[in-house]
């Protein structure tokens, strides 16, 4: 079973990265464009059948490694 | 007294602290990341470089290596731990120092040498410096922007658990002497029992005039004490 984890850096944390994408896609042009955040993206497989229970490991990897939760959020969907 | 340096793969500081260690006249061991067991110690450090590439998160994967187990019961039973860089960095991805380093403000690696002002003299590691002194030291990071919750932050300032804070020459602490957006201008910080500290600055780097100045010395010679 697949999922995908996005990870993204919480609202209130400075995201100096995104920032400078965001001015470049202003600079490109783009006009409507009113903010970008940059994350991170992991792509996980495992050897559980149960949705419910894949789930829960997943959060366990994630809370125990992919995420920082001080300055983290994320989010796990299936694919 | 004897050390214990953490070394792990892409560790760049390990050889120039144990060379400042021994010339404190610690007795020193390099401990690789992969063993299990650290001999007796009075301190361990946990040197900077690019632990692991800085792969995931600065510290993240060396935070989770079989080493750090042991290092985390030694600093449970009261051992002396001092993370430099990305020793820092290592400690908060391990628990061990509450917060976690960002990347610079300004995205740009920063090497170079700037000011601090000690805090907090009233700890193992700062005796020998006078309160408020000013000390210039290296700084080499990309990740050293730290940042805490709003509790531990006051936390932070309650405890006294602030060791040193970028200031200019003449000791003013504001935006402008802040070279990386550090929360209050912090460059290093304390755990409650005071037994370990996490610095971004390099001591290690300072304590020779010939090649730098000796700003390092004192936190060597408080920790022989």
């Amino acid at each position: 079973m697949k999922f995908s984890v996005t990870v993204t850096l919480k609202k209130d944390v400075l995201d100096p990265q995104g920032k400078v994408v965001q001015t470049t896609l202003k600079n490109l042009g783009f006009a409507e464009l009113r903010s970008v955040r940059q994350g991170k993206f992991f792509e996980v497989e495992v050897d559980e059948l149960d949705q419910r229970k894949a789930e829960i490991k997943i959060k366990e990897m994630c809370e125990k490694l992919l995420v920082n939760l001080i300055i983290e959020d994320y989010k796990i969907v299936k694919i | 007294m004897k050390s214990s340096v953490i070394v792990f793969p892409g560790s760049n500081c390990d050889r120039d602290i144990a060379v400042a260690l021994e010339k404190m006249q610690f007795k020193n061991q390099m401990i690789w990341h992969k063993e299990t067991t650290l001999p007796k110690s009075d301190l361990i450090v946990i040197p900077g470089g690019f632990s692991y590439g800085d792969y995931l998160r600065s510290g993240a994967i060396a935070g989770k290596s079989s080493i750090i187990n042991e290092v985390i019961k030694a600093a449970n039973s009261g051992c002396l731990i001092l993370g430099i860089c990305n020793g820092f960095q290592i400690l908060t991805e391990t628990g061990l120092l509450k917060g976690t380093l960002l990347r610079n403000k300004n995205l740009k690696f920063i090497n170079k040498d700037v000011y601090i002002k000690v805090m907090n003299t009233a700890s193992r590691f700062t005796s020998k410096y006078q309160n408020n002194q000013i000390l210039k030291i290296n700084i080499a990071h990309n990740e050293g922007n730290y940042f805490t919750d709003k509790k531990h932050r006051e936390e932070l300032q309650k405890e006294n658990l602030i060791a040193f804070k970028y200031c200019d020459e003449s000791g003013n602490i504001s935006q402008n002497s802040n070279p990386n957006g550090a929360l209050d201008n912090i460059a290093g910080i304390f755990n409650l029992k005071k037994n370990i500290l996490g610095m971004m600055p390099h001591p290690e780097r300072m304590v020779d005039k010939f090649i730098s100045n000796d700003d390092g010395v004192n936190l060597f010679s408080s920790l022989i004490n």
